[in-house]
């Protein structure tokens, strides 16, 4: 019979767990019309951790991440970020919290105006006011040549390759030296080369700078290369979660069919 | 005849629910407008892409409106007799309501169908929401300066159609029968005073606003795609030049009673 030490023991380990955990996403629920997208999903990730959620293409991967941002609004759960639930904010409240996300879309989603370099200065420009041009014009610099794109600073975004803007998008992601990193479909369209570059990127990136990550995809293979932990969702809840010895041992049909495909 | 009922109710909840959202888009908008920080720069430049970019269709269709305005009325007052009325006839026509309107349309059709389909095209393509994902307000960076600017400008440029008005129509009159422009201004603008033209110039701004408004918010609500860039642009021009005229019968009406 558990002691109410026993008890107290439990709680503060849970409460221990609790705050290491820089993104937890409980019961969270979301439908467009009358399609459920997401049915109560349960999900979290520790700071230096990359949670890799896969899943057929419509299983809601992508809305789990703009949810987690903000962009779209659950219709119940929550989504805590270091503790405190993000759902509901106001705008101005919301944008102190993204001040701590990067978030690199599926198609980069460069602002196609703006050169390279403009891209990645954005960010900095509106948030680092304190900064001089030239110290943005530097920092701009060493975060394109953390993701390769040195040489093409005044390019835009229609002159280079979908590699090299999601390169691009990563580097503006990185702008604000971001907790979390919210990657959507980093490698999606790209050539078997390309995407390898890209793991190596984001594997590079995470040892250095050991953030929170939830990468959405539906390329095992990258998964396998730059996740702790994957998670399965199919008609709008979570699978299965673990590392991928635990999906491989796993005997969930689903499970067996995703990495028979893969 | 309970679809038609129910379709037709439908349509009236979507009429309600597009004004009530578009005074949501406007509140939010006018908040992020008056607290900082104040985007100075994006605003100059929106000014020099509605008001500077517009000058030479409003110079071409104010002009053109002159000269129509100059060979109708001739007709017109040669007919009654009243050839010598031709000046203050073209002056209050133009000044009063043909530069305002004409000036709103052409703006309406430019800026109005490009702030649309640039404002949807970032949206399809999610660069809206990168900026929103990067903690900046896109009502402060996208909206409001856009909005500002049309309202801002649409007093100058109206000024521009009319000048371009006056200059073609005496030029048009001038062909057929000499008449120096010093004579011509004198004759027109003996009757006329500040309240004759200026607020129908001011009012111009409540043109600024709806254009601006109407083809932000389309813009920024976009779904779709290319085809919903297309719809985008094309509502912007409908909606906001529809708007536009029927504020004018207000407006006419509120400056009569206040202007008497």
């Amino acid at each position: 019979m558990a002691t109410t030490y026993d008890i107290a023991m439990k709680q503060s380990e849970s409460k221990k767990e609790d705050s290491a955990q820089i993104v937890a996403v409980k019961e969270l629920r979301k439908s467009f019309g009358s399609h459920i997208v997401l049915n109560g999903i349960n999900l979290s990730v520790n700071r230096g951790e990359t949670l890799a959620v896969l899943g057929r293409s419509g299983t809601g991967k992508s809305v789990l991440l703009r949810l987690i941002i903000g962009l779209e609004i659950p219709d119940s759960g929550s989504v805590c970020i270091h503790g405190q639930n993000i759902v509901g904010l106001a705008l101005d409240q919301m944008g102190e919290i993204r001040k701590k996300m990067g978030f690199l879309f599926q198609h980069a989603a460069l602002y196609d105006s703006l050169t390279v370099a403009e891209n990645v200065a954005f960010p900095l420009a509106h948030h680092r006011r304190d900064m001089s041009r030239s110290e943005r014009g530097d920092r701009v610099k060493q975060l394109l040549a953390e993701v390769g794109m040195e040489g093409d600073l005044n390019k835009m975004p229609s002159d280079i390759s979908g590699g090299m803007q999601k390169r691009v998008g990563l580097a503006r992601a990185l702008a604000l030296e971001p907790e979390i990193l919210l990657l959507d479909e980093p490698t999606a369209g790209l050539d078997p080369i390309s995407s390898a570059e890209i793991d190596d990127l984001i594997l590079k990136l995470q040892r250095e700078r050991q953030m929170a990550s939830i990468v959405v995809t539906h390329d095992l293979h990258s998964a396998r290369t730059i996740a702790n932990r994957l998670a399965l969702l199919d008609q709008g809840n979570v699978v299965i979660e673990g590392k991928y010895e635990d999906l491989q041992q796993s005997d969930i049909g689903l499970v067996k069919e995703f990495l028979k495909q893969s | 005849m309970d679809t038609a009922v129910d379709s037709a109710m439908g349509r009236v909840d979507g009429f309600f629910e597009w004004f009530g959202n578009l005074g949501i888009f406007f509140w939010r908008v006018l908040r992020a407008a008056v607290t900082p920080p104040f985007e100075w720069g994006e605003l100059i430049r929106q000014l020099d892409e509605v008001g500077s970019k517009s000058f030479p269709l409003v110079f071409a269709a104010g002009a053109a409106i002159g000269v129509i305005l100059s060979l109708e009325a001739r007709y017109t007052l040669t007919r009654f007799g009243a050839k010598s009325m031709f000046p203050s006839s073209l002056v209050y026509s133009l000044l009063q309501v043909m530069g305002p309107v004409i000036t709103g349309l052409m703006v309406s059709g430019r800026v109005g169908a490009g702030i649309g389909a640039e404002l949807a095209s970032m949206k399809v393509t999610e660069q809206i929401d990168a900026i929103e994902a990067s903690a900046i307000n896109p009502y402060r960076i996208l909206a409001a300066p856009r909005i500002m600017a049309c309202i801002l400008m649409l007093p100058l440029l109206t000024l521009v159609a009319d000048a371009s008005g006056l200059l073609m129509g005496w030029f048009a009159q001038t062909l057929v029968e000499p008449l120096s422009f010093h004579q011509f201004i004198d004759s027109g603008f003996k009757t006329a005073h500040l309240n004759s033209f200026l607020p129908q110039t001011f009012k111009t701004t409540v043109y600024g606003l709806i254009i601006g408004l109407i083809a932000c918010y389309e813009g920024m609500r976009t779904r779709g795609g290319a085809e919903g860039v297309g719809r985008a642009a094309t509502k912007s021009v409908v909606l906001a030049s529809l708007f536009l005229i029927l504020s004018d019968v207000v407006m006419v009406k509120l400056i009569l009673v206040v202007f008497p």
